[in-house]
């Protein structure tokens, strides 16, 4: 198991004015598993993307990532965890706009101390992956709106990085680079890291293996891994 | 999906026998509509009643041909350039049975609905992975129907959830003539964190 959530509240303030985003919420994401999390606004769902990835903690309950325990991290470890098995792909992309392509996507490696000469050479194959490797020298004003995303999904791949944490990665993108983005993040899985999609669009949602439903908190249903789709053809005839 | 203007449609071709008309009506449609011989020729012989085919001399396998009258060729024409007509769908089963579960006493509404939102969206996940082995271009014939259903059952599920943001404000005017969780009042609060 790559991710573990075990028996996670989170609260956030006190007495009558407390906010309870997550009421004892279970989950284990294995590698090779992408797990999409859905539900309404207020959900919980972003929390649960939050905790996952160590940048917020549980009220109650504990957070597992690589068999580390997050809570008994402290700020340095947490950080060094997040930044060599930990990827995130958000709506809003956070590129640097002062950095090109290649230089946006080897920053994490160059932060956690690793060479320069080595972290463009890892980079270039990240951009590679997400058939970017000829706008490598681009800044991120000098390329389309998908072609940024993917960027974004090459800097969140690059390296180790054995969990991906994506918050509506396809955000404005048009439904054909959306599901490009998409594609990009399942093949990343399927080579072996651990993913949780967080998106109210069903669509996206059901690249995944496992859909969880979020209310209130509280997982209220989960599909069942996907079987067999050419029985599916039977039931359409 | 009519058979009759789908078979029409591949005699504009050329002429086919029923079993070359079979094979043809599955592979362009990616096998998502099997079809039996049986109700092959049964179109057959009504698109001939009505003029719309025409039978050719057997060829040397015993097999009968068939090719389009003039009166078929207007006729695929005019198949083509009409919309179809939603009001010629069956009724919807799941409305309905959403309206009678608000209506129904001791029936969950939000359980109906979530129970049904997992069915779909399992169904758009086996969609998906169908999408996701097809990369080949040359299907696009085939792509482009997975994502027909690909996006009916997204706007099912889009309707669900509007549904359920509904029902969180609803409150049943006459005792007893609706379901609604409980909870509901506290979700509503809670929403807004």
């Amino acid at each position: 198991m790559i991710l573990e959530l075990r028996g996670v509240h989170r609260t956030h303030g006190t007495g009558e004015t407390a906010v309870h985003a997550l009421r004892g919420v279970d989950l284990g994401v294995a590698a090779g598993e992408l797990v999409a999390v859905m539900g309404p606004s207020g959900s919980g769902k972003s929390t649960l993307l939050n905790l996952a990835g160590g940048l917020d903690s549980p009220s109650q309950g504990e957070v597992v990532v690589e068999g580390e325990v997050l809570g008994t991290l402290n700020r340095k470890q947490l950080a060094r965890l997040r930044r060599r098995f930990v990827g995130y792909v958000f709506q809003d992309l956070n590129l640097l706009a002062s950095l090109t392509a290649v230089e946006n996507v080897a920053l994490p490696l160059e932060l956690d101390g690793m060479a320069v000469r080595k972290a463009r050479k890892l980079a270039a194959a990240a951009l590679d992956e997400v058939a970017l490797a000829e706008l490598a020298p681009r800044f991120p004003d000098e390329m389309s709106g998908g072609q940024q995303q993917r960027v974004a999904i090459a800097r969140a791949l690059v390296g180790d990085r054995r969990l991906v944490l994506a918050d509506e990665p396809t955000g404005a993108l048009d439904s054909q680079t959306g599901e490009a983005v998409l594609r990009l993040l399942r093949a990343r899985v399927d080579a072996g890291a651990a993913g949780v999609l967080v998106t109210h669009e069903a669509r996206h949602a059901a690249w995944a293996d496992r859909v969880v439903f979020l209310r209130d908190g509280v997982v209220v249903d989960t599909t069942s891994p996907v079987g067999e789709p050419e029985q599916l053809l039977g039931v359409q005839a | 999906m009519s058979i009759r203007h789908g078979l029409l449609a591949l005699l504009e071709r050329g002429p086919m026998y029923g079993y070359q008309l079979r094979a043809a009506f599955e592979e362009s449609t990616g096998a998502t509509w099997p079809l039996n011989i049986g109700q092959v020729y049964t179109t057959l012989s009504r698109l001939e009643r009505d003029g719309l085919v025409r039978p050719l001399p057997e060829n040397d396998g015993g097999q009968r041909p068939y090719e389009l009258t003039d009166l078929g060729r207007a006729e695929i024409a005019v198949w083509f350039v009409t919309p179809i007509s939603r009001t010629d769908r069956p009724r919807d089963e799941l409305a309905i049975k959403l309206a009678l579960a608000l209506t129904t006493p001791g029936v969950d509404v939000r359980a109906v609905v979530q129970t049904q939102r997992t069915a779909t969206i399992q169904t758009l996940q086996e969609l998906t992975r169908l999408k996701q082995r097809s990369d080949d271009p040359g299907d696009l014939s085939w792509r482009l129907i997975l994502d027909a259903m690909v996006f009916q059952a997204e706007a099912e599920v889009r309707w669900l959830d509007h549904c359920e943001a509904s029902l969180v404000r609803y409150r049943p005017s006459a005792p007893g003539s609706a379901a609604v969780a409980p909870e509901a009042a506290d979700d509503r609060s809670e929403a807004r964190k």
